[in-house]
C-alpha cells in the first residue's frame, strides 16, 4: 500500500502498519518525509522543537504567576496541581495531567508561547497528559516525541475527514479531537496496536460528541481552560478502557463522519460566535460587556 | 483533498492566545512591513468585524504591531509591542470599525515608512494561523505567505508576464504558484509569484533591468 494512500483513513492506516509491521508513529513520520519538504532528521528535529514548547508551558503554568489579557482567569492550574497531592477523588495522575492542561491555557490566555494541538484554544490537553504521563512512567523524550507522531496522525485524519475548527465543528472538534490525539498517543507509547490506539480516539470522541463552542466574551478562556482539564482527562480514562480489551463498537472512521455530521447540525450560534449557551447566560453577557469596556478604555493608548 | 503537515496539526509553535486572532494577526503585520520592505514610522490599523469585537481580549493589537516590529507568530516579545514599538520610534493607531467586511478577521493595515513612502494593506486570518492578503494599494492580490512571494506591478502588455517567468527559470528559481490581476485592459496589472526559493534583492535588480514593462516591485 502507498503511504500517501495509508493516510486517507483510520482503516487504511492501520492496513498499511500492519502490513510494515510499524507504528502509527512511523507511518506518520515517513509521511512527513514522503512530502519532500524536510528529510528525517529536520522532521524528529521540528518535534523536538514542539515538545520543548509544550513543557515549558506547563511548568510556567503551574510555577509561574499567570494572569490572563482579560483578567478572567489565572493561578487554577496550579492550585489543582498543588491540591492533587490530597488525594483527589479524581486520582492523583489525573489530576495532575487535568492542571497541567490548564496549565498550558492559561499560558496560552496570558499571551504566552504554546503549540496549537491541534489549535490553540485546545492546547493543553496533549502536553497536559503526555507530559504527565511521561513523569510518571519515565518515559524518555524520544518516546514522548514518538507520542506527538501518532497523535499528529490522529488529528490529521480529523481534519482530513472532520475538522478541527471549533467555527465548523464546536468544541468537540477541537478539545475532543485533541483529547483523541492524547489517548491514541498514550495507547500507542504504551504498546497498544494502532486499532486500539484509533479504538481509544473513537471512544474519547464518542464520550463528548455534540460538545459545543460557547465562548464567554468570544475569548478563549470560559469554558474553554476547564474543558482542557476535562479532556485531559477523557483521553486517560480511554486509554485505560482500550488498553484492558474494551473496543469501540463504532469502527473510528464512522466515529469521524458522524462526529462531522454533528458539528454541520450544530447551530451557528453555538460554533464559536459566542451567540449562545453560556456565552449568553445573564453572567456570561455581563462578563462580555465588561471586556468590551476594558477595550474600549485600553484603547485610548 | 488538502495535504496537511503533521506540523499542521501539533504546530504552529505561537504566541497565545488564538491562532486567527493571535499568529494569523502577527503574520499578516510581518508581510505588511515586508512589502513596505523599510523601516516604518507609522502605522494605523482598521480592524473589522470578530477583529473589531474580541480583538484586544486577543492581543490582536499586541500581534499587529509584533508584525510590523518583524516578529514571527512565535516570539515572546510580543505582549510587549506597545512598549518596544515606543522605543523604535514607531508611531501605532487603532480603529475599531463597526463596517461590515467580507471576512470576520479582517484589517487594513495603512503604512508609512522612514522615507515617506505610503502603502496600504488588507489581510484576513482564514483560520488556524493561515492568512490571506487580499489587496495591496487598493489592488485586489491573493497572497498566503507560505511561500516567498515575488509582487510585481507591471503594464498590461504582451510578453510580460513570459520574460518575468523565463528569467526565473534562468536564476534557477523554481514557481509554485502565479496568479495575474489587472486593473483593465492594457492598464495596470499585477502578478503573485509564489516561489519554492526566495528572491534575492540581487535577483530582483536583474528581473527589473531585463523586464522593460515592470513599474514597481515587492517580495515577501
Amino acid at each position: 500500500m502507498q503511504l500517501m494512500e495509508a493516510f486517507e483513513n483510520g482503516a487504511a492506516l492501520c492496513q498499511y502498519c500492519t502490513a510494515e509491521n510499524c507504528t502509527i508513529a512511523e507511518a506518520m513520520i515517513r509521511r512527513e518525509v514522503s512530502r519532500g519538504e524536510m528529510m528525517r532528521d529536520a522532521v524528529m528535529e521540528e518535534m523536538r522543537k514542539n515538545l520543548e514548547v509544550m513543557r515549558e508551558a506547563v511548568r510556567i503554568g503551574l510555577e509561574e504567576h499567570v494572569e490572563t489579557v482579560s483578567h478572567l482567569s489565572g493561578g487554577e492550574a496550579r492550585r489543582l496541581f498543588l491540591y492533587a497531592k490530597y488525594d483527589p477523588f479524581s486520582g492523583g495522575n489525573t489530576c495532575r495531567a487535568a492542571a497541567s492542561a490548564m496549565a498550558v491555557c492559561e499560558v496560552n490566555s496570558s499571551m504566552g508561547r504554546i503549540v496549537a494541538a491541534p489549535t490553540a484554544g485546545a492546547s493543553g490537553i496533549l502536553p497536559g497528559v503526555l507530559i504527565e504521563c511521561g513523569m510518571e512512567r519515565n518515559w524518555t523524550d524520544d518516546q514522548l516525541i514518538q507520542g506527538l507522531f501518532t497523535a499528529g496522525a490522529v488529528g490529521l485524519l480529523f481534519a482530513q475527514n472532520a475538522t478541527i475548527s471549533g467555527a465548523d465543528g464546536g468544541c468537540q472538534a477541537e478539545t475532543g479531537v485533541a483529547s483523541a490525539m492524547a489517548a491514541a498517543a498514550i495507547v500507542e507509547l504504551s504498546g497498544g496496536s494502532p486499532e486500539q490506539a484509533l479504538d481509544a480516539a473513537a471512544i474519547t470522541i464518542k464520550n463528548i460528541m455534540g460538545l459545543v463552542c460557547d465562548p464567554v466574551a468570544g475569548l478563549v478562556e470560559c469554558p474553554c481552560i476547564k474543558r482542557n482539564a476535562l479532556g485531559a482527562a477523557n483521553a486517560l480514562l480511554c486509554a485505560d478502557m482500550v488498553l484492558c480489551g474494551i473496543t469501540s463498537l463504532i469502527p473510528f472512521d464512522e466515529v469521524v463522519s458522524a462526529m462531522l455530521q454533528v458539528g454541520r447540525d450544530i447551530r451557528k450560534e453555538y460554533r464559536e460566535t459566542a451567540k449562545g449557551g453560556l456565552a449568553t447566560t445573564p453572567t456570561g453577557k455581563a462578563v462580555a460587556e465588561k471586556v468590551r469596556r476594558f477595550q474600549s478604555y485600553s484603547g485610548e493608548y | 483533498m488538502e495535504d496537511f503537515s503533521v506540523f499542521d496539526i501539533i504546530g504552529p509553535r505561537m504566541t497565545g492566545p488564538s491562532s486567527s486572532h493571535t499568529a494569523g494577526a502577527v503574520r499578516i503585520a510581518y508581510i505588511a512591513r515586508k512589502l513596505i520592505g523599510a523601516e516604518v514610522s507609522r502605522v494605523h490599523f482598521t480592524l473589522y468585524g470578530s477583529f473589531a469585537e474580541t480583538g484586544r481580549g486577543h492581543g490582536t493589537d499586541k500581534a499587529l504591531i509584533g508584525g510590523i516590529l518583524g516578529f514571527s507568530p512565535d516570539d515572546e516579545r510580543i505582549p510587549h509591542a506597545y512598549e518596544l514599538a515606543m522605543d523604535q520610534g514607531v508611531q501605532v493607531a487603532f480603529t475599531y470599525s463597526d463596517a461590515p467586511a467580507d471576512h470576520p478577521n479582517t484589517v487594513k493595515i495603512e503604512l508609512v515608512d522612514v522615507n515617506d513612502r505610503k502603502m496600504e494593506v488588507v489581510g484576513r486570518s482564514v483560520g488556524g494561523g493561515n492568512i490571506l492578503i487580499t489587496e495591496i494599494n487598493e489592488q485586489a492580490v491573493e497572497l498566503s505567505g507560505e511561500y516567498p512571494t515575488l509582487i510585481i506591478s507591471h503594464r498590461d502588455e504582451p510578453g510580460v508576464i513570459a520574460v518575468v517567468s523565463q528569467v526565473l527559470a534562468q536564476l534557477k528559481v523554481n514557481i509554485a504558484f502565479m496568479r495575474v490581476f489587472r486593473h483593465g485592459r492594457g492598464r495596470n496589472a499585477y502578478m503573485c509569484i509564489e516561489t519554492d526559493t526566495p528572491v534575492t534583492k540581487e535577483m530582483q535588480a536583474i528581473i527589473r533591468q531585463l523586464c522593460s514593462g515592470i513599474t514597481d516591485m515587492f517580495a515577501v
